[in-house]
């Protein structure tokens, strides 16, 4: 349908992304080719330094070392999500109403105060610790609060649900006739689940992964306050830059690096399910 | 060679203490196209699932060619099953979907390539192998259905009312190719209706279920015309159900006679006159509160609503039927 009053009616969309998204990253961009000024803001000359300096090895590392995390991260919540989302689609309604509260009662709370939990939990003599010991489990404490495991749970902690969420959506949908089809016709219950569940909810495994891989390079406020200051990942740096750095450009350049990836992630996604769209939410 | 190839004994299956099969005993021969017709709920699905091995029994035994085969995986099974809702693999186009089978049995590619193409041929689909299910008519659907069950060559196929969800021209038609295939194919072919006329054109053996017991098997002459129970008089005949002296008969609507003809001496009032499937129905109450219909060809009858008539019927049209279940 070609008629104007359609355009008209889409029109508040197109301006709301115009300017709070295309704008924004526009802006991003032309920053990142600027240089910083002495004292405050951005001198006017264009140069690739921020970019060069992203390849310098202090930063390189940063970046090798927020992408592995983010690997073993989604990779956990992968292997508990998946399950969890899967079995939940198949209970029933009284018992899929309780899974998904488990699910959303964290929500009830902001993220941040949710990680200062886990530094209770963690930190020497912890619930963690106290529990542990108490069951003779561990004889002393296991310092686990600032270490990279600490993260690694913080992260799984946070991006769980969305995994959870996503398998789920497209779990709910399989009809279990098709793998019920599939045992008939010979597939042990191995072969029918992968050969039959395991594709159809494929889709929603990637958004989850999608999903759950992006935020976990950009969330530095866990890896600041469950890694102290020994994980840095990007997003740390980008903050430290924009904020005590007061290099706007320099932050921008590593921002637009880590679009671009993240990007090239979702295009990855498309490519594999040949979908256009991250099942169920967007 | 045995001419039995699948029994089912004493089978007995309860879903959350309600008994949906009460002790269902069927002999199924080498072959033969049989249909356990009944209304929903009378537990032929639950027997079609026990017997392809998607539900236990909680008592009996399934044995294929003498062999107990109640506890076996239902991908150990040589028995296939078309599924109500086709049950096509989205995700797989035809091709993929009809040599399934195969490829879990690693028959090597080339072969699955010619026997898939050698089924869509049979089933009259031979260039749609690069289709996606969805892509597909209900008819089509069913056709592929039928033909991934049937490339693994089965002993037994079994079908849940697979016409079900297709319109009635097209019903009429796959009847004919059903019984077509199966003729051609050799193969025991186990069919679930609750249509009795799809039951009557295409089997060679009916069996009756009433709620979880089978009330008469035998062929479609003797299920129409020698009915065991009124139940099964009712429902694959639409005969009236009389009470007369301490005796329960049937009697079809088509063999009630009025006012003039011979035999007519029951006293009756006209209750109601009513047009449906090419035939006038008439319905009339005895004295005593028993309701008759009748059945003529045509639109209309002298009769008039509120009139009261004569009816009767020929001795040999009133066959004594066991009370049965309802």
């Amino acid at each position: 349908m070609k008629r104007k009053g359609n355009w008209l009616l889409l029109a508040p969309i197109y301006i709301f992304t115009l300017l709070f998204v295309a704008l924004p990253i526009l802006y991003m961009f032309l920053l990142s080719f600027l240089s910083r000024a002495e004292v405050w803001g951005v001198d006017f000359d264009f140069t690739l330094d921020n970019y060069g300096r992203i390849l310098e090895p202090l930063y390189l590392n940063t970046f090798v070392e927020s992408l592995k995390l983010a690997f073993l991260s989604t990779g956990l919540i992968v292997m508990i999500g998946y399950p969890y989302g899967y079995f939940m689609a198949r209970m029933s309604d009284v018992w899929k109403r309780r899974m998904m509260l488990l699910i959303m009662i964290p929500f009830w709370t902001s993220a941040l105060i949710r990680m200062y939990g886990w530094i209770i939990m963690f930190r020497s003599n912890g619930v963690l610790d106290r529990v542990l010991m108490g069951l003779h489990i561990t004889e002393e404490p296991l310092k686990l609060l600032y270490t990279y495991p600490a993260v690694v749970v913080g992260m799984i902690y946070a991006l769980l649900p969305f995994m959870i969420l996503a398998v789920y959506s497209s779990a709910e949908k399989l009809d279990f006739t098709l793998v019920e089809a599939a045992r008939d016709l010979g597939a042990s219950s191995f072969m029918a689940f992968w050969t039959v569940s395991f594709k159809l909810t494929l889709p929603g495994l990637l958004s989850g992964v999608v999903l759950s891989f992006i935020p976990s390079m950009g969330l530095f406020f866990i890896a600041d306050i469950l890694g102290g200051n020994k994980i840095v990942l990007v997003g740390s740096v980008i903050q430290e830059q924009l904020t005590k750095g007061r290099n706007l450009p320099f932050a921008a350049a590593l921002s637009a690096v880590l679009m671009i990836l993240t990007s090239l992630m979702i295009r990855l996604y498309r490519k594999i399910t040949g979908t256009k769209e991250l099942e169920g939410f967007m | 060679m045995s001419d039995i190839i699948l029994q089912l004994k004493d089978l007995h299956k309860a879903f959350d203490g309600t008994g949906v099969l009460r002790g269902v005993d069927l002999d199924i021969h080498r072959a033969e196209f049989i249909t356990l017709l009944g209304s929903s709920g009378c537990g032929k699905t639950t027997t079609l699932r026990i017997i392809a091995g998607l539900e236990a029994p909680d008592r009996g035994r399934v044995l294929l060619e003498a062999q107990d085969i109640t506890a076996m995986e239902p991908n150990k099974r040589s028995v296939n099953t078309v599924f109500q809702n086709y049950a096509l693999f989205p995700h797989m186009n035809v091709a993929d979907n009809v040599g399934y089978g195969l490829k879990l049995k690693k028959v090597p590619k080339a072969e699955i390539a010619e026997r898939v193409k050698r089924m869509l041929k049979l089933v009259q689909l031979e260039d749609y192998g690069k289709r996606m299910p969805d892509q597909l008519s209900g008819g089509q659907k069913q056709r592929i259905a039928i033909a991934r069950a049937v490339i693994n060559e089965p002993k037994v196929l079994l079908l849940d009312e697979p016409l079900g969800a297709l319109d009635l021209k097209l019903r009429r038609q796959m009847q004919l190719e059903l019984k077509r295939l199966q003729k051609q194919l050799g193969i025991t072919f186990i069919y679930i209706t609750h249509d009795q006329e799809e039951a009557i054109n295409m089997s060679d053996r009916i069996a009756v279920m009433n709620e979880g017991v089978l009330e008469q098997v035998g062929t479609p002459n003797e299920i129409y015309y020698h009915p065991r129970t009124s139940y099964v008089a009712d429902f694959v005949g639409n005969a009236n159900i009389l009470h007369l002296d301490g005796h329960t008969v049937a009697i079809r609507t088509e063999n009630i006679l009025m006012d003039g003809e011979e035999f007519c001496t029951h006293e009756a009032a006209v209750e109601e006159k009513s047009f449906a499937g090419g035939q006038l129905r008439i319905l009339f109450s005895l004295a005593d509160g028993q309701k008759i219909t009748a059945s003529r060809f045509g639109i209309d009858a002298d009769i008039q609503v509120g009139s009261r008539v004569r009816i009767g019927w020929r001795p040999e049209h009133a066959v004594a039927v066991e009370d049965g279940g309802r």
